[in-house]
């Protein structure tokens, strides 16, 4: 892995030679993460955004623990449990803020980094692997926030895991029994609650191994960049350490500044009020909604209201629903143009911008919007664009679409192929 | 054949979901859904003022002991707060004393045990119990309530879409139900048991109006006049405080916070230009 001229790491003191000779793990750091990865010289602060859901997710795994510690997974005390994390216990209410709109950052930059794949390319060969794996640590960080969602048992919580769960219902023969499985019961009660706070709290670890493996599928090629041209000399690069931790560092300032405005002063703005409500499997909330991280999912849920044959509207949209997240596996094989990144592809460019972002805003105002007739029929044509584009305009752009010419390296892309800077390039 | 199959997948789902949305705007056009009263009559929240809104917004100490006030005269007769305990008015700037006279002389008393009997019991509450809930359970706050369980009132300005603003605003949004109302939507006009209020999600509670008359309430000296307006600010404020106790704190340690990441960002732009210095210019 890497290229030839990464550098090498060198113990600087007795300690660090016998640590290096029994357990090298100063030197992985070292490849991983500092001096010796060599990464491409243009990178835009796009790049930051793997980092970021890094560090958000350890903001999860300590502020959780901590809580973990004050709160009660029972369905009886559940709800006054994190009241009394609120109110009693020392800094609780800010635990359970972080917590809470942490996860709401975790989507925010993870949604940003998946985004930035899209348009630069990042799924394509020779990476195809480390976006395989980014798609993993999505699904398994959807499960983990659904669930961590139902735990303090408030109104949405409840009607959230019943409807959640009820999506495994629409199977047909079996979807009954598997969800009675699931929920230990007939409906979400303690059982559910305690097997949901279990995963919750297992999950963030099984997410931390698959992001070691993230990275690791990473390093074998290297770092995309955003002209998509592959790293050809030493000149191209520079070393992760200290150039892009200081590049990092703006973005981590950033993203705590934009975590504590959210956290400090409107803490509840992404939450749902009717979840301060304690759990009532007698009272139907008016608008049962997820959070804001599912709403287009749950907008091309809510899109299928015919049957299709023998096929009922619900388990179509369950099915779409899964499919609109296990297409993403494919793309490597959907979307063949040999030019990865979106700025020297003009089609490309044009639907991205003007087609999948537009759709992805307007499925996530529908999924987070009552569904009326209205409400139904523009997700209804946001989710017919959401699949076209994936799987028919996308492979179809891919075949037609002429590219516009490709720097010939990273270093012409950032300094311009300028007489001066001809002169650098290696003699022949 | 991935592209093959995935064509078709995408030509089945976009393909039926437009037939979907056709059917959909057919049924619309030909069939649309009659409008329902609370479309038409229901209204936002007010838009009213308060001490502790905005970044840097606090508590006025006064107007909550104010609201305390109503909610242990009027609110407590049916409404319960138990996330709350008596310990927690200090916060409002009363004493210990205070607290302790609070306590004892709440309307409602807090279930215990009867020494000698083991029976079921009540005492007169210290400043260690929560705020008693005036029926022992919610059969009884039914069966007293014409089978509506008054709701605890704890968080209830955090439960709510419009937050403070509505709670004032349903205190305060009481009225005739207009006569366009009995026209157009017979069914939704205020039966015997409940009552009209536009700010109500679905127009008609079964609670009646709690705040009726200017001087319900007798405040103490130097305070404002207890219009229902001013008693309807006063215990929204307090039940702000009961839903947020620590509203000040968060705001005070957001701003530090805010003013520290600042710096915090200052020094990391400064850092970032100095690393990449020799990296921006044509080639050193």
């Amino acid at each position: 892995m890497s290229f030839p001229w990464a550098n090498e790491y060198k113990p600087s003191n007795a300690f660090m030679r016998y640590m290096d000779e029994k357990l090298p793990l100063p030197r992985f750091v070292y490849n991983a993460v500092g001096a010796g990865y060599p990464v491409p010289r243009n990178l835009n602060y796009f790049w930051n955004f793997g980092v970021l859901a890094g560090m958000a997710l350890m903001i999860q795994i300590v502020t959780g623990i901590v809580l973990a510690m004050h709160y009660g997974a029972d369905s009886g005390i559940a709800f006054a449990s994190v009241e009394h994390i609120m109110r009693d216990v020392n800094s609780g209410w800010f635990l359970r803020y972080a917590h809470q709109n942490g996860a709401s950052m975790f989507f925010i930059v993870v949604y940003i980094h998946i985004f930035r794949g899209l348009f630069y390319g990042s799924y394509k060969p020779p990476r195809e692997m480390v976006w395989h794996l980014g798609l993993v640590i999505f699904l398994l960080m959807m499960a983990t926030a659904f669930m961590g969602y139902v735990l303090p048992w408030g109104q949405m919580s409840f009607w959230g895991a019943k409807v959640i769960t009820g999506l495994f219902g629409a199977i047909p023969l079996v979807g009954e029994p598997i969800q009675t499985w699931l929920l230990g019961g007939f409906a979400p009660d303690n059982a559910a609650l305690n097997r949901f706070f279990s995963l919750h709290f297992l999950l963030p670890f099984v997410i931390l191994g698959v992001i070691i493996l993230h990275i690791w599928a990473l390093h074998i090629p290297g770092s995309s960049n955003p002209t998509g041209v592959e790293v050809k000399s030493e000149q191209d690069t520079v070393p992760f350490h200290p150039y892009y931790t200081a590049k990092d560092g703006v973005g981590v300032a950033l993203f705590f500044l934009l975590f504590a405005v959210i956290l400090f002063f409107a803490p509840n703005f992404l939450g749902e009020p009717d979840n301060y409500i304690p759990a009532n499997p007698l009272a139907t909330p008016a608008n049962i909604v997820p959070e804001w991280y599912f709403w287009p999912f749950y907008a091309i849920l809510r899109a299928f209201t015919v049957d299709f044959l023998f096929i009922p509207a619900k388990l179509l949209g369950v099915l779409a629903m899964f499919a609109s997240i296990l297409l993403l596996f494919f793309l490597p094989w959907l979307d063949t143009s040999a030019v990865r990144s979106g700025h020297y592809r003009p089609m490309f460019r044009k639907f991205f911008w003007f087609g999948l972002i537009p759709t992805i805003v307007i499925l996530g105002y529908c999924g987070g919007s009552h569904a009326t007739d209205g409400i139904v029929l523009i997700s209804q044509i946001a989710s017919a664009y959401y699949f076209a584009h994936f799987l028919i305009i996308l492979p179809i752009i891919s075949r037609v679409e002429t590219t516009k010419p490709l720097p010939t390296s990273i270093t012409e892309a950032v300094l311009g192929n300028t007489p001066a800077n001809a002169t650098l390039q290696p003699a022949e | 054949m991935i592209r093959i199959g995935a064509f078709l997948v995408g030509l089945f789902f976009s393909g039926w979901l437009l037939v979907s949305a056709a059917m959909g705007a057919f049924a619309f056009v030909t069939a649309p859904a009659a409008p329902t009263a609370e479309h038409e009559f229901h209204k936002p929240a007010k838009s009213v003022d308060f001490s502790f809104d905005g970044p840097a917004g606090k508590f006025d100490r006064a107007q909550l002991q104010r609201g305390m006030q109503i909610f242990k005269e009027v609110c407590s007769a049916c409404h319960s707060l138990k996330y709350v305990s008596f310990r927690d008015f200090k916060d409002l700037g009363y004493s210990e004393g205070q607290v302790k006279t609070i306590a004892a002389t709440w309307p409602a008393e807090t279930p215990s045990i009867n020494p000698d009997t083991g029976e079921a019991a009540t005492r007169k509450p210290i400043p260690a119990d929560k705020i008693p809930s005036p029926y022992p359970n919610d059969v009884a706050a039914r069966a007293a309530n014409n089978n509506a369980v008054p709701p605890d009132l704890s968080l209830m300005t955090k439960a709510r879409h419009g937050g403070s603003a509505y709670v004032y605003s349903l205190l305060t949004g009481y009225q005739a139900p207009p006569a366009e109302l009995k026209e157009k939507f017979p069914a939704s006009m205020p039966g015997a048991t409940t009552h009209y209020n536009p700010y109500f999600a679905n127009l008609n509670l079964a609670m009646a109006a709690p705040l009726t008359t200017d001087g319900q309430v007798t405040y103490g000296e130097g305070a404002p006049k207890p219009t229902v307006d001013q008693m309807a600010k006063d215990v929204t404020a307090f039940l702000t405080w009961t839903a947020e106790p620590k509203l000040e704190n968060r705001k005070r340690a957001g701003t530090a916070a805010v003013i520290f990441l600042l710096i915090f960002l200052g020094l990391c732009v400064g850092a970032y230009k100095n690393v990449w210095a020799d990296k921006k210019k044509a080639h050193a």
